[in-house]
């Protein structure tokens, strides 16, 4: 299975998602968001960092470069679409995910570690944690999650909600850190599981979160 | 030519973090009778279109697709006439 890392003008995260790729041996490349044509890939990660320099919101230049049209045919073939922080908010600026991500409520950019809940273990993104509390980092200045009152019904009714704060750091409505749509194939989230994978760097509960994907080889075999 | 003035906020439903730290800045500054601050943001685009109808049209479609999310954001503006250049 190939996956592809998309690179944005501005996009800061993408190694670090390659990386975590390569270590799960996924065949993994990097690619140009100016590169329309995304078929021959069965996951798509969207990686964090300053896409377009933020400008206008986060995410709201990034949803129209050409890539975006890759994802859009990706989310709605089926196929798995990750957006982690910048990609999160790209995202929702494309609606393909539902809501939208505000400055957090507290202004300013906030670089921690903080403790996750894992809301539904049984998730694509999510079935291999064997803990239901989880460390992540997380590194935003807009991670704080807004959806209206029908859309926050509609996310619990479908167990969309995977990932939820223990002590909300931006405001997010519900807690929430990190939700897939309806489908169960497109997913995003604001901490980064790619910068927990390794031993060396102190954390590795981003691990299952990869592994959660791997289980999963029914999907993964698009295109190979 | 028409030049579009374009006031971009959050919904009044949403918390404005921005608005409620430079009001709380304002109050420490002395500033009482401050009661309410909204931070936005301001565009001024000029477009080429045949009438003032059309101008509209257009702003309002671009501003809706682009310069705001239609979930947390709105925006409001002002239409007038350029003066034709003269060479």
């Amino acid at each position: 299975m190939r996956a592809a890392v998309i690179n944005f003008p501005g996009s800061n995260c993408v190694l670090d998602m390659y990386y975590a790729l390569k270590d799960f041996r996924l065949d993994a490349e990097i690619v140009d968001a100016n590169q329309e044509n995304l078929d021959g890939f069965s996951a798509i990660f969207l990686p964090g960092g300053f896409s377009y320099g933020d400008y206008l919101r986060t995410g709201a230049i990034a949803r129209f470069a050409p890539a975006m049209k890759g994802v859009a045919k990706a989310a709605k073939d089926g196929r798995l679409v990750v957006g982690i922080c910048n990609g999160f908010q790209i995202l929702t600026e494309a609606g393909l995910l539902p809501g939208a991500l505000r400055e957090n409520a507290k202004p300013g950019f906030i670089c921690d570690e903080i403790t996750l809940n894992v809301a539904n273990p049984d998730s694509i993104f999510s079935s291999a944690y064997d803990k239901l509390q989880i460390t992540l980092p997380i590194a935003h200045g807009a991670g704080n999650y807004y959806a209206d009152a029908q859309t926050l019904a509609s996310l619990k009714a479908h167990q969309q909600i995977i990932f939820t704060y223990e002590d909300n750091p931006n405001g997010s409505l519900d807690d929430i850190a990190g939700i897939v749509n309806q489908a169960g194939n497109v997913f995003g989230m604001m901490p980064h599981p790619e910068r927990a994978v390794d031993p060396l760097l102190g954390n590795t509960d981003g691990r299952a979160f990869f592994q959660s994907i791997l289980q999963r080889k029914d999907l993964l075999t698009h295109a190979d | 030519m028409y030049l579009a003035k374009i006031y971009v906020t959050y919904k009044k439903s949403i918390l404005d973090p921005q608005g409620e730290v430079v009001k709380s800045a304002l109050h420490r500054l002395n500033y009482t009778n401050v009661q309410a601050v909204t931070c936005g943001k301001y565009f001024e685009i000029k477009l080429d279109t045949a009438d003032k109808a059309a101008a509209a049209k257009e702003v309002e479609t671009f501003s809706d697709e682009l310069l705001i999310n239609i979930n947390m954001e709105s925006f409001t503006y002002d239409l007038s006439e350029l003066a034709e250049a003269v060479d």
